[in-house]
């Protein structure tokens, strides 16, 4: 503790010399720090995103900036390594002095910066689906919570397909674990038995499906319509999907709906056994209205290459920005506490023709969609929900956590962990 | 033996043939063309539950383009095109595709794919499709169709199809089809209303090994109202239980020895730099992601099904040439200090994988599996799937070549010589600098061929070497530094015993098992399964 108390000075003192060195420059600019890993296993998702950002910046700069400054994005590479993330969120927020950070991929990266943000009173957004369980003043999560994919996802083959026993496959970490838990603790509300329910968990980058491909199959033998809710993450997923194809499991028989694979990730697949499986994401590129064509197209022309693939973090981290740019507008400053206050409430269009809503828990509403891969690595939308869905922080299926809300809007309650039978804040779990 | 998937897609292009036959025979029963464009026109904005009826509709028509449409519907290959408007029939991949009037099935070049709107399909209407597809050809005259169709019938039981199977049965003459219509009849009772109709047919359906046939049979023996029933389904179950089990023990084996393959492979041109020259080259997964890479290059100008045997040899030629750089630049100045060998070779793979990164985009490749390595075929009463079965005959041919080059050729002995006893060779007159090289060549070469193998098995993409180089320095090591047909056993011998830990143990544990083995085991045997004996082990 005192190790970390003795360094502050040093970085407050290298900071100030930044500030002053920069200070001609940093009064004309906004900065806009990007938080994605350029190299290490996770780049193959997160460049992408490093593109997003910056297309989404040229454009605002050629509309004109913001407050009447240029936008500049100062880029940092974490390399896939978790400590290496809190690192380069300090220097941003320290040394660059950044308004806004867009990062983060994994679960473990975004905890990994979280105390940071909280403690320099930083602005993140988050662009992934994720677990839940958790809201911070500091962060705005613009992927789904687990209520805007998950259980959607397992009523459509539950109502639509009769699906009535069900393999729950996934990555052994973090957002497989709670996402399952929370599944399971679902179906069994909805009167699935003990016997119906197999749970299955890989190592990351696991290779060799055979044996789990093949425990499958025999579980879905059984007479009963079988369903595959897979957590696979990254890598996994390409001799997952080359295994079922293999042992001749196609959707037909067990469909697999995914919420990790997207269009980037089968951009790396041959998808033509694949054919009928689903995924269930709040966009696909093959949703057809002006904006997604507009966004598609800018995308091409930016990235230079017209074979390449828009997804759904990618319309996570265009409403988030576009957001953003609301509320500094709204505050007329890039100061975080006035910021903070003024996203929630405010309104961007989404990519699918409807317009997502800040929510007081700094999550977003959604449309949920359910596609189907086709031969071509894109989805065709083959259910979607009535109306938005609104981000649920705190799930209501799991024992210990239905009872907390988060509210950050509600001056009497203020607080990412609230519970309403205690009437007591807790705060997140490393205060 | 062709693939399944083989035979469906072969038997699918025999029924649209046969239904165009059929179709022109019947012109003056055929629905005009205006009927088929008129159902089709209301495909484009009904939901699904429309389409459903649409394309029984589109069954009853009976014209001769029936069977085409819907298999492109199936397929996702049917498109509304806005400007004309009209239906139509897509082929090939990319933006621009080929198209051709759904109806008339006249050609009509190309067109973009952005302008083309595709009709959707999901799962149901697929099924639909496909069992009303084999409906129309149960009447045919090819044997091998009927008997598609009657298989189709077993994949999804429908009570409505039972009727034309029971008319056809009084008819068929092919003994084989009659009992395969027996069985689907007795298949279609088991959901009659009358509880001895379920029992007959539950007995009658007892040692039936195929999913198709269980699955209905558990579900009864679980859930019939009616005891007797019950009871006749859990006898049917119990007379396959013990073959079964058989088979799945079989199938593991069969597992087990298909991971053990790819470790082997992963491993082997580790044992020949790392077991025969005694380098540590961290670099060596590496060198797999570059045959990987090759095979990927390769296909981006060859046929897919021609590409891996050109790939072969290419990602060799590449690879070790890689190798060879490596040796010569950095390795040899560094023999006989290996922590420093182990530094070095990191940094490499290092700089290898981020090499790649920039050159091909952080993104995988997609390397496509050509049609002989697609599929299962059967073994017996064992199903296993074909690209497995490829890689452990591609195993044992590597090992064999390797071994004989080892063994018989003017370069093996040269190796083995200056393996053994350096300065001894020397002092025959053999080069040790150029059978260093050739030697780290030859093991480099190994892993650009185990990459090909590689990329019909996992992602093509930067880290695939970081995933393997663990596995193959954990075979070397257990089999015994230095000899290949220790690798050889122990590559088969961790694969069996991680697949027979993995369904009781699940697959993390099973891995950290292994692992914890072979730490205890090293601690027993320092040297591996098979140690070198003689002078030069002592060094």
């Amino acid at each position: 503790m005192i190790k970390t108390m003795l360094k502050i000075p040093h970085w407050l003192l290298a900071g100030a010399l930044a500030l002053g060195a920069t200070l001609a420059q940093a009064a004309d600019t906004i900065k806009v720090g990007v938080l994605h890993s350029l190299s290490g296993t996770m780049a193959i998702s997160e460049t992408t995103l490093k593109d997003t950002v910056l297309m989404l910046i040229d454009e605002q700069n050629k509309k004109g900036g913001l407050l009447g400054k240029k936008l500049e994005a100062v880029v940092v590479d974490p390399a896939s390594n978790w400590p290496l993330f809190a690192e380069k969120a300090r220097e941003l927020l320290q040394k660059e002095k950044v308004a806004v950070v867009f990062g983060c991929w994994t679960s473990v990266s975004r905890k990994s910066v979280l105390p940071v943000f909280e403690e320099l009173n930083g602005i993140l957004f988050y662009p992934v689906q994720y677990e839940g369980e958790e809201s911070s003043r500091n962060v705005f999560y613009t992927g789904a919570a687990p209520n805007q994919q998950a259980i959607p996802a397992v009523d459509y083959l539950m109502k639509d397909l009769g699906v009535k026993r069900w393999v729950l496959a996934g990555t052994d970490y973090v957002y497989p674990r709670t996402t399952n838990k929370i599944l399971e603790a679902y179906l069994k509300a909805k009167g699935v038995k003990d016997d119906d329910i197999l749970i299955n968990y890989t190592p990351f980058g696991h290779s060799d499906w055979q044996s789990i491909v093949s425990d499958i199959k025999k579980f879905g033998s059984a007479g009963k319509k079988t369903a595959v809710v897979s957590t696979v993450n990254g890598d996994a997923n390409v001799p997952f999907y080359k295994e079922l194809g293999n042992q001749g499991v196609s959707a037909k028989d067990i469909p697999v709906v995914a919420f990790s694979v997207g269009e980037e990730e089968l951009s790396g697949i041959d998808t033509k056994p694949l054919v009928g499986h689903l995924a269930a994401w709040n966009y696909f590129m093959s949703i057809k209205n002006k904006a997604n064509d507009a966004f598609i197209k800018d995308w091409h022309a930016f990235i230079k290459n017209p074979k390449r693939v828009t997804n759904d973090p990618m319309e996570a981290h265009y409403i988030g920005f576009n957001m953003w740019v609301k509320a500094v507008e709204k505050a007329k400053t890039t100061d975080p506490d006035k910021v903070i206050d003024a996203m929630i409430g405010i309104e961007a269009p989404n990519l699918t023709g409807g317009v997502a809503k800040m929510l007081p828990n700094h999550h977003l509403t959604k449309p949920v969609f359910i596609g189907e891969i086709q031969a071509d690595g894109q989805f065709d939308v083959v259910w979607k929900t009535k109306g938005l869905v609104e981000g649920d922080a705190w799930s209501d299926f799991l024992p210990g956590s239905k009872d907390i809300i988060a509210d950050w809007a509600d001056p009497k309650i203020k607080c990412g962990n609230y519970n309403t039978v205690t009437k007591t804040c807790s705060g997140q779990n490393y205060k | 033996m062709p693939s399944r998937t083989l035979i469906r897609a072969g038997f699918l292009t025999l029924a649209l043939a046969l239904l165009a036959l059929f179709g022109a025979s019947l012109a003056r029963a055929a629905a005009d063309d205006e009927e088929v464009r008129a159902t089709l026109a209301q495909l484009r904005d009904a939901d699904f539950d429309g389409k459903t009826e649409l394309i029984e509709k589109l069954v009853t028509l009976n014209h001769s383009r029936v069977a085409a449409i819907l298999q492109a519907l199936s397929d996702s290959r049917l498109y509304f095109q806005e400007d004309p408007e009209r239906i139509v029939i897509g082929s090939g991949d990319g933006a621009e595709i080929a198209i051709e009037d759904a109806v008339s099935g006249e050609a009509l070049g190309q067109a973009g794919k952005r302008g083309l709107d595709r009709i959707t399909a999901n799962n149901r209407l697929r099924s639909l499709i496909e069992n009303r597809l084999a409906g129309l050809g149960l009447a045919s005259a090819d044997p091998q169709q009927r008997k598609a169709a009657v298989e189709a019938f077993l994949r999804n039981p429908d009570p409505v199809g039972a009727a034309p199977l029971r008319a056809r049965l009084e008819v068929e003459t092919d003994t084989g089809i009659k009992e395969l219509l027996a069985l689907a009849l007795a298949l279609a009772d088991l959901a009659s209303d009358d509880a001895t109709v379920r029992a007959k047919a539950a007995t009658a359906l007892g040692g039936q090994m195929q999913t198709e046939i269980r699955g209905p049979l558990t579900r009864m023996a679980a859930e019939d109202s009616d005891p007797a029933a019950r009871e006749a389904a859990r006898i049917a179950l119990t007379r396959t239980e013990f073959r079964l089990q058989m088979l799945g023990w079989a199938e593991t084996l069969f597992f087990g020895l298909s991971l053990g393959s790819v470790l082997i492979l992963a491993a082997i041109g580790l044992a020949v730099t790392f077991g025969v020259m005694g380098v540590i080259n961290m670099a060596h997964g590496e060198l797999m992601m570059l045959g990987a890479y090759t095979t990927w290059l390769v296909q981006q100008w060859l046929p897919v099904n021609w590409s891996l045997p050109v790939a072969v040899p290419l990602a060799f030629l590449v690879a070790a040439l890689v190798g060879i750089a490596i040796e010569r630049g950095i390795i040899r100045f560094l023999y006989g200090r290996p922590l420093e060998t182990l530094l070095a070779t990191f940094g490499v793979s290092l700089i290898l994988q981020q090499a790649v990164r920039s050159i091909f985009s952080p993104l995988n490749r997609s390397v496509a599996s050509p049609d002989w390595m697609s599929g299962t075929i059967l073994l017996g009463p064992l199903e296993v799937t074909l690209n497995r079965l490829v890689i452990v005959g591609f195993c044992i041919a590597v090992f064999a070549v390797l071994w004989l080059a080892l063994q018989r050729t003017r370069l093996g002995l040269e190796v083995r010589a200056v393996a053994q006893n350096r300065a001894m060779a020397r002092a025959m007159g053999v080069r040790s600098a150029r059978v260093d090289a050739l030697t780290f060549g030859l093991g480099s070469g190994i892993a650009g061929v185990a990459g090909v193998a590689l990329s019909q098995l996992t992602n093509v993409g930067p880290n695939l070497g970081q995933s393997y180089i663990v596995d193959s320095f954990m075979v070397v090591v257990f089999g015994g530094v230095g000899n290949l047909w220790g690798t050889l056993v122990a590559g088969l011998s961790l694969g069996v015993a991680n697949k027979l830990l993995e369904p009781w143990s699940g697959a993390v544990l099973a891995k950290i098992l292994v692992l914890v083995f072979l730490i205890l085991f090293i601690q027993k045997r320092p040297r591996g399964l098979f140690p070198q004996r003689g002078r030069a082990a002592e060094v």
